[in-house]
């Protein structure tokens, strides 16, 4: 791979060595000092919400509601989201779908039957899983582009249904969803904080989860199917099982961010679950670095903290004309994407196999960037059979 | 229920017929557009919307109130010109939206999935520039309400067809259609421009070594896309009689739909699927209710996906014979 210095990747790859000299150094620390790293991680976790930190990252509204939706959302849905498009290469534009049926299903049993919390949010992860696993099993045959649209298609169908469902609320949502009852002697009730600490859990669990995925034997047959769908088959890897797996793994993940939103937001309608929210999820995937953890956990933490903290600067305002900068957001939100596609299509911090993958120029997605199935291709009669 | 089927089959049939014709014109922006760079173009329904939009200024600049009186040619006339004037605008949104979002990304090799989200980024730009600053400035009301259009093809029968009857607004869309396709379809078949095209489509660089600028092709193509997506919206503005800034979204998955129920690449199986569409979207609300028409659609997606991958002609734009 050396020697095929194309000048603007070799700027790329300079700008970023101290990112690169961090993750050499991280492969080669001991286990003490990796261990001591994550205790830090989870001390400056918990006293993000300390209002020191708030009165800068977010003056305009409580930074601990902030915390939790959008940002802790955000990031719990992405991690579930890149374990689909990031590891096994799967482009999911309906993944606002399981958020749904994840919150649909805390809300119907806590309101209609009355159950606790806790064991719905385990129903809801349930139920995403099985709606991933049905949604999954007569598409992921479908690649690319195709699947892109199936699954849009499939978030539509679940938000069309919620709303033209009137047992259940209709497109009046609903209302009265009770809290979480209390855990470790902390009460879910209106202070904000207990419910930053339990999707703080959430996320470090998710992220114990993912990583231990991606290095398993899983992993690895997800990141054959990422790179050559039809090599991996051929080596022996049952590449449907393991779509069918990444898709419901990352729907479980999705249902579980779900379940929690609705417990704390106590109200919920289908207009909470639109098309925007797939796309803004996979975009903080791609825009952080699809397949690298840390990189999808900044971009979710990019996406979702910069239009609030919008809200608050003042010479946007005046630039605007004393309109609020915060109808803005989702505009310069737009903007920011093509803009960064344009300039640095692999991410913020790309995972490395990824980086390579580019600089050989295959794209760098795998099936992601390979052909879809055309009428004179051989997958298509494979298909039609 | 076999009354009502009975009682409504014909006039759904009329309405699907001419929803389709819609559906059909935006999905030739799609079907072209992925034949010659193997991309969804995902803020085609955008390159809508603008039509919608810039029928509408030409509409409400000329009306006094809420209905334009016209005799039949004056009528065809406005028909012609907001045609022509959204075609001209769409067509022209398509060309700087390629230049913008797509072709930085296509020199430099990038993923499709760079490309996709480049796309989704435009159409959410353009979708709340114009909820924001083109529609509150333009005309002076809330982006984010609909906005009606005056009407100027009255309702009034033309013919009774059985139970049913075809008005005069219904038969002009498809006309007015079926003429724009016949057109383009001939473009592409018989014109140095449209060898161009198929061409590109057919192999890219052996296009480049025979002397066919890629650059100038896909320009033309994302133009003549843009332009289907005008007339379109000059037709659903006068059908529908109102719009807004998010007018494109589900007409846009929907039209998507059509180009690949009928073969995506293909322009006569954007032409058939947009119909089919059409026609099954109907048929199913006299059974389901009108407000399960979009589930409708997306589940022939899936199902047309899931069974025939390649569509119902399969035969693609690279494919089509000179």
């Amino acid at each position: 791979m050396k020697g095929d210095g194309v000048t603007t990747q070799e700027n790329t790859r300079r700008s970023f060595q101290p990112v690169n000299g961090a993750r050499d150094w991280w492969q080669h620390a001991p286990m003490w000092q990796r261990y001591l790293l994550y205790i830090a991680l989870i001390v400056f976790a918990l006293i993000l919400p300390a209002p020191w930190i708030g009165s800068f990252m977010s003056p305009a509204s409580d930074w601990t509601s902030v915390l939790i939706f959008p940002i802790g959302t955000y990031i719990l849905l992405a991690i579930g989201l890149n374990i689909v498009v990031g590891l096994a290469g799967m482009l999911d534009l309906g993944f606002v779908a399981f958020f749904a049926i994840g919150a649909y299903t805390v809300a119907i049993f806590g309101t209609k039957f009355g159950w606790n919390v806790w064991p719905t949010i385990l129903v809801g992860i349930v139920l995403a899983a099985v709606s991933g696993v049905i949604l999954g099993a007569p598409t992921l045959r479908l690649r690319g582009d195709y699947l892109a649209i199936v699954t849009l298609g499939f978030g539509e169908i679940v938000r069309i249904t919620a709303n033209n469902t009137n047992s259940i609320g209709g497109a009046r949502g609903i209302t009265n969803i009770p809290h979480p009852s209390p855990i470790f002697g902390m009460e879910f009730l209106l202070d904000p904080a207990p419910y930053y600490y339990l999707i703080l859990v959430a996320i470090v669990l998710v992220i114990v989860f993912s990583v231990r995925l991606q290095k398993s034997r899983v992993g690895r047959a997800w990141a054959a199917i990422r790179e050559d769908e039809d090599a991996a088959e051929l080596m022996g890897v049952p590449t449907f099982k393991f779509k069918l797996l990444a898709f419901a793994i990352g729907a479980m993940i999705g249902g579980f961010a779900g379940g929690i939103y609705a417990s704390k937001a106590v109200f919920i309608a289908p207009d909470n679950f639109p098309f925007i929210l797939s796309a803004t999820i996979l975009a903080a995937v791609v825009l952080g670095g699809a397949g690298n953890l840390p990189g999808v956990i900044l971009g979710a933490f990019l996406v979702a903290w910069i239009p609030e903290r919008l809200r608050s600067v003042e010479w946007l305002r005046h630039l605007l004309g004393d309109k609020d900068p915060a109808e803005y957001r989702i505009l310069l939100f737009g903007a920011v994407l093509v803009l960064m596609m344009a300039l640095r299509p692999e991410g913020i911090l790309p995972s490395r196999q990824r980086k390579a993958e580019l600089r050989e120029g295959t794209g760098g997605m795998g099936s992601l960037g390979g052909e879809v199935a055309g009428p004179d291709t051989e997958v298509a009669a494979e298909v039609a059979k | 229920m076999l009354q009502t089927l009975q009682d409504q089959f014909l006039g759904s049939t009329i309405g699907g017929l001419v929803l389709g014709s819609i559906y059909a014109l935006v999905a030739l922006g799609y079907t072209m557009v992925y034949g010659v760079l193997r991309l969804i173009n995902f803020a085609h329904s955008e390159i809508f919307m603008i039509g919608t939009m810039t029928s509408l200024f030409i509409l409400a600049s000329i009306a006094t109130s809420g209905h334009i009186v016209l005799g039949l040619g004056a009528m065809i006339l406005l028909l012609l010109a907001l045609m022509l004037a959204s075609a001209l605008l769409s067509g022209g949104s398509a060309v700087v939206l390629e230049q913008v979002a797509y072709r930085p990304l296509r020199k430099r090799g990038s993923s499709k999935l760079a490309a996709l989200i480049s796309a989704i980024g435009a159409s959410i730009f353009l979708q709340e520039l114009f909820a924001l600053v083109i529609i509150p400035n333009v005309f002076g009301k809330s982006g984010r309400v609909p906005q009606n259009a005056p009407r100027f093809v009255d309702r009034d029968t033309l013919f009774p067809v059985g139970n049913a009857v075809v008005r005069t607004d219904q038969v002009l869309v498809i006309i007015g259609a079926v003429i724009v396709m016949v057109v383009l379809d001939q473009l592409v078949r018989r014109t140095r421009i449209g060898r161009g095209i198929r061409a590109t489509a057919q192999d890219p660089e052996a296009a480049v070594l025979m002397g066919v600028s890629i650059d100038r092709i896909v320009r033309i193509t994302f133009l003549l896309g843009g332009a289907m997506a005008g007339v379109a919206s000059a037709l659903y503005l006068m059908e529908l009689e109102n719009t807004g800034y998010r007018v494109g979204f589900v007409l846009g998955i929907k039209a998507f739909t059509a180009a690949v129920l009928g073969g995506i690449g293909n322009l006569r199986g954007a032409l058939l699927g947009g119909i089919v569409l059409g026609l099954v979207e109907n048929w199913s609300a006299i059974f389901l209710g009108s407000e399960w028409k979009d589930v409708t659609a997306f589940v022939v997606l899936v199902l047309v996906l899931m069974f025939r991958p390649t569509g119902i002609l399969g035969e693609s734009l690279q494919r089509a014979r000179a």
